[in-house]
């Protein structure tokens, strides 16, 4: 069963291709991963997936409904989100500030309900807490919570998007580059992190990164892109055997 | 109490009104705009006409205008939210402007000689009373998670979007609170001076507003409270100063502004447990010095 799929996704910039025709799906409740060198087009798909660039052609499916042109909160409200590449956070809230923002649409009270103090705003906020508190306890930030976010240590920045990410309840989590200037320590860390979040909030997960012992040690599939176009598709023994693959990110020899 | 010093205050009561109202909209959404005037002219000869030629009694003419001040907003938002940071501050300056002259030239309002003997209905309490009002509203609103949505959107729009955010619903609804603030603001003047006239509304006081939220510190409805009240005052207390007196109310502001970058509550807000914390951190370092001594 596929969560995702890309059906001949395009996305021209004027003349310029910067993705083009692909097709790839990533099976429900897997991690699955997103290679290829610099410029390929993989944050260009994250943008398509999200609704933050409009596709040229071609259709994104999600859960089997077209999601392609959707404003990016109705993506959000269908159940993907992500992270990005170079950090967005609300930079001058604190940890919890940031996560509570998030958990914004597990309640539904009105502004006249908030204005008048009604007994739905008490009920409701009472759980956004709730749930803010709980995910700061699962990604430990707990001991962080009045940090203003700007302040963090940058692998707890990362951390706190993904966790602000987690706040939406979402079916589908896109990460841009998590491990993104962390240490071989760190990586590790986030990739027991990543496993963990998948099966507790039971999430497919889609992963750009160059850490190819990332990729490679959690992905279950794995979908290589150059130039815009799908290059490889498969899994990490068969993608790491691709010749097409290691002429990509190496070159031909002589 | 001395009918001046009542005058005084009750012109910084009006002034804060529209402030509270461009304070959600600067402060807390992040949109620059510099045509508030524009909606308290709407506010103002609303609310005159209902009470003038309606004969309606003065708090339900003040929501009328705050009503007509908000529909307006709508047709304004709708029309340049989508505009980016600069661009949305340009075309409110348009809006108020355009408002202004459009006034000049109605005669049904007695054009640029303006409208006098407008009754004269607002008093210190009842400013008082609206102002309290204003400011829990906007207290309630801005702790509920419409609020944060707001904050969200000024910290982070791409974000705000990825995490559900309506961005454009949220700025239109920050534009039409504080356009509906700014026309109560409008209608309150009315009353007071019992004369309105289009020049009273002019981007001199567009700006006025903004610098008062600024000077308070953006995103702090305590700011707001404290620089509408320093600001209204200051001029008159410069009286003396005579022709120069608005050379030292702009020095004024020159000066706080560097030293202070933030404005004077720079976020921070005036709440009992605000108090609290200040207060033990205070005597914490008391303590210490004593036991460092």
């Amino acid at each position: 069963m596929e969560i995702l799929e890309l059906k001949g996704a395009t996305k021209c910039f004027g003349g310029l291709t910067a993705v083009g025709d692909v097709n790839f799906t990533v099976p429900k409740g897997t991690i699955t991963g997103l290679i290829g060198p610099n410029g390929a087009g993989k944050t260009t798909i994250f943008n398509l997936i999200t609704g933050v660039y409009k596709v040229t052609r071609g259709n994104i499916l999600f859960d089997g409904k077209d999601i392609a042109n959707k404003e990016p909160y109705l993506i959000a409200d269908v159940g993907i989100t992500r992270t990005f590449q170079n950090i967005r956070l609300f930079k001058k809230l604190s940890v919890y500030e940031n996560i509570l923002t998030a958990c914004h649409n597990n309640a539904k009270y009105n502004v006249l309900d908030a204005v008048l103090r009604l007994p739905q705003y008490k009920r409701e906020e009472k759980q956004l807490k709730e749930q803010a508190e709980n995910l700061m306890e699962i990604m430990g930030l707990k001991d962080r919570r009045d940090l203003v976010a700007n302040n963090l240590p940058y692998g707890l920045q990362r951390r706190l998007e993904i966790a602000r990410a987690l706040a939406l309840n979402p079916r589908l989590l896109l990460l841009d580059e998590p491990a993104a200037g962390m240490n071989p320590d760190e990586t590790d860390q986030l990739m027991h992190l990543i496993f963990e979040i998948r099966k507790k909030f039971n999430l497919s997960v889609l992963i750009i990164d160059h850490h190819m012992d990332l990729v490679m040690g959690i992905c279950e599939k794995i979908m290589v892109l150059n130039f815009g176009c799908k290059l490889a598709e498969g899994t990490p023994s068969e993608i790491q055997n691709n010749t097409k693959v290691i002429e990509a990110y190496l070159g031909v020899e002589g | 109490m001395d009918t001046y010093v009542q005058g005084i205050l009750i012109l910084a009561g009006i002034n804060l009104m529209a402030v509270l109202g461009l304070s959600l909209l600067t402060g807390f959404t992040g949109l620059f705009s510099f045509g508030h005037a524009g909606f308290m002219a709407i506010g103002g000869y609303t609310a005159a006409t209902m009470t003038v030629k309606f004969h309606w009694p003065f708090i339900p003419a003040l929501l009328m205008g705050g009503l007509m001040a908000a529909l307006l907003s709508v047709f304004i938002g709708r029309l340049t939210l989508n505009l980016k940071g600069d661009y949305f501050c340009i075309a409110t300056l348009g809006f108020g402007e355009a408002t202004r002259l459009i006034l000049d030239n109605v005669q049904y309002f007695g054009g640029a000689r303006g409208w006098p003997g407008i009754p004269n209905y607002t008093t210190l309490t009842n400013v008082i009373f609206i102002n309290i009002i204003g400011i829990i509203i906007l207290a309630n609103l801005i702790r509920s998670r419409h609020g944060r949505n707001m904050i969200a959107v000024r910290e982070e729009e791409l974000a705000s979007q990825i995490v559900g955010i309506n961005v454009f619903k949220y700025k239109m609804m920050s534009l039409m609170i504080s356009a509906s603030y700014a026309g109560i603001a409008g209608g309150l003047m009315a009353h007071y001076m019992t004369f309105l006239q289009p020049k009273m509304f002019s981007l001199i006081k567009s700006t006025e507003l903004t610098i008062i939220v600024i000077f308070g510190g953006l995103g702090s409805i305590s700011g707001s409270v404290l620089g509408a009240v320093v600001l209204t005052a200051l001029p008159e207390v410069l009286r003396s100063f005579a022709s120069w007196r608005l050379v030292v109310y702009g020095l004024a502001v020159i000066i706080i502004m560097i030293s202070r970058p933030e404005g004077l509550m720079g976020g921070y807000e005036f709440t009992p447990s605000s108090m609290r914390k200040l207060f033990s951190r205070l005597k914490k370092k008391n303590i210490t010095a004593e036991g460092g001594k």
